[in-house]
């Protein structure tokens, strides 16, 4: 489509030294991107491997590994281990930094518009300040190589992130519960979502309030 | 579960790294934040391919880069006009329709420099890429009017910022 009929000499000097005016990639950056992509995208569906071990060691791990299965037997990404680390890691990490947000609101008419232009997808934003989960804050996160929309929940004096990233349509995961070093992680796929909650909670209320986001 | 090789980004997206650097350069201002910029769109874009749902996989990439340009710019906290509608622009047409534009690329680069970076967006794609309207549209989420006005304005501002610089009015 050319619509302009008698060009700009504004466009037309643009044109002319574009040549001159571009930046040239810097030697070696393409070759860099081309290999930092990976080969194969991880998404095991392996067995849950806790399940499958040896009955001293399901004893043990049951005595710290409180697994909430609703649903099939298997996990599938954002219940993998390494996902999980990664949640409790972004968790940890948050709480070390001077501030655990970026936005700091506790109104989700400011924190979901926040997000807007910073991350491909619109993330959930709720408030549950009714039920003693009240919103503070929002802050952008990159978890298993991807854009992560973190939404930062106070109760009493803990703090809880609720991870959200985009899942495929098709997938749906019922509530899964894991504990890593004292931190407790629920994780679950709705409506095109995989989400993430993370706190050194006990296992019941965090599970209150990872209820409250199903339907 | 999918399973992917690099075969299509190769072939789709690969192609345009290059000019898609130069616009992340031009919309950060600075070789590392550049860098980093194409490096995270590259892996993003690779992750998100099999959603790609219209052919143009440029202006697709672009709108990835572009977004993350942003991203970055505001982890810097750099102040920058996401939306320059509402100001008002000293048009003059008449006075700046007679004068000759005649810029090196020194000028035109320094002028180009100071812009806001939205109005640098919108020329870097549509005059150095010569993306269409609609492409342009697709890149910044705006409707094509939009395009069209915001286009003509920065083009406004440019040319104003190459008299400014050399001396002119």
């Amino acid at each position: 489509m050319k619509s302009d009929d008698v060009p700009d000499p504004v466009s037309t000097l643009l044109k002319q030294h574009r040549g001159d005016l571009r930046f040239a990639m810097p030697a070696g950056l393409k070759e860099q991107v081309l290999e930092s992509l990976p080969t194969r995208r991880p998404e095991p569906r392996t067995p849950l491997v806790w399940f499958s071990l040896g009955g001293g060691a399901v004893a043990a791990c049951l005595s710290f590994i409180l697994v909430f299965q609703l649903g099939r037997m298997s996990v599938s990404g954002p219940s993998s281990q390494t996902v999980v680390d990664e949640i409790v890691s972004a968790h940890v990490r948050s709480l070390m930094v001077a501030h655990i947000a970026d936005v700091d609101s506790t109104d989700q008419h400011t924190v979901k518009p926040w997000f807007e232009g910073k991350i491909d997808f619109a993330p959930m934003v709720r408030d549950f300040k009714n039920e003693g989960f009240p919103l503070t804050g929002g802050r952008l996160d990159y978890v298993n190589s991807r854009p992560t929309a973190a939404l930062i929940y106070k109760s009493n004096q803990h703090f809880i992130n609720l991870l959200q990233q985009p899942a495929p349509p098709s997938e749906q995961q019922r509530l899964q519960l894991q504990s890593i070093r004292g931190y407790q992680v629920f994780a679950w796929t709705k409506d095109g979502m995989h989400y993430w909650a993370v706190s050194d909670l006990n296992a019941g209320e965090l599970q209150r309030f990872a209820l409250l986001w199903q339907p | 579960m999918i399973r992917r090789d690099d075969t299509q980004f190769r072939k789709l997206i690969a192609p345009h790294l290059s000019a898609a650097y130069n616009l992340a350069r031009w919309l950060t201002g600075n070789d590392a934040d550049a860098a980093d910029v194409l490096q995270d769109s590259s892996l993003r874009a690779f992750r998100y391919l099999a959603s790609l749902q219209s052919d143009d996989a440029r202006a697709w990439f672009f709108q990835i880069v572009r977004n993350t340009a942003y991203t970055a710019l505001k982890r810097r906290k750099v102040t920058f006009e996401l939306d320059s509608d509402d100001e008002v622009v000293d048009e003059r047409p008449t006075a700046d329709a007679m004068l000759v534009i005649n810029a090196d690329s020194d000028i035109l680069r320094q002028a180009l420099s100071q812009l806001s970076v939205a109005d640098r967006e919108i020329l870097l794609l549509r005059e150095f890429e010569e993306l269409k309207y609609e492409e342009v549209a697709e890149v910044l989420q705006l409707p094509l009017g939009t395009v069209m006005s915001r286009l003509a304005r920065a083009r406004t501002r440019l040319k104003r910022a190459i008299l400014d610089r050399e001396g002119g009015i």
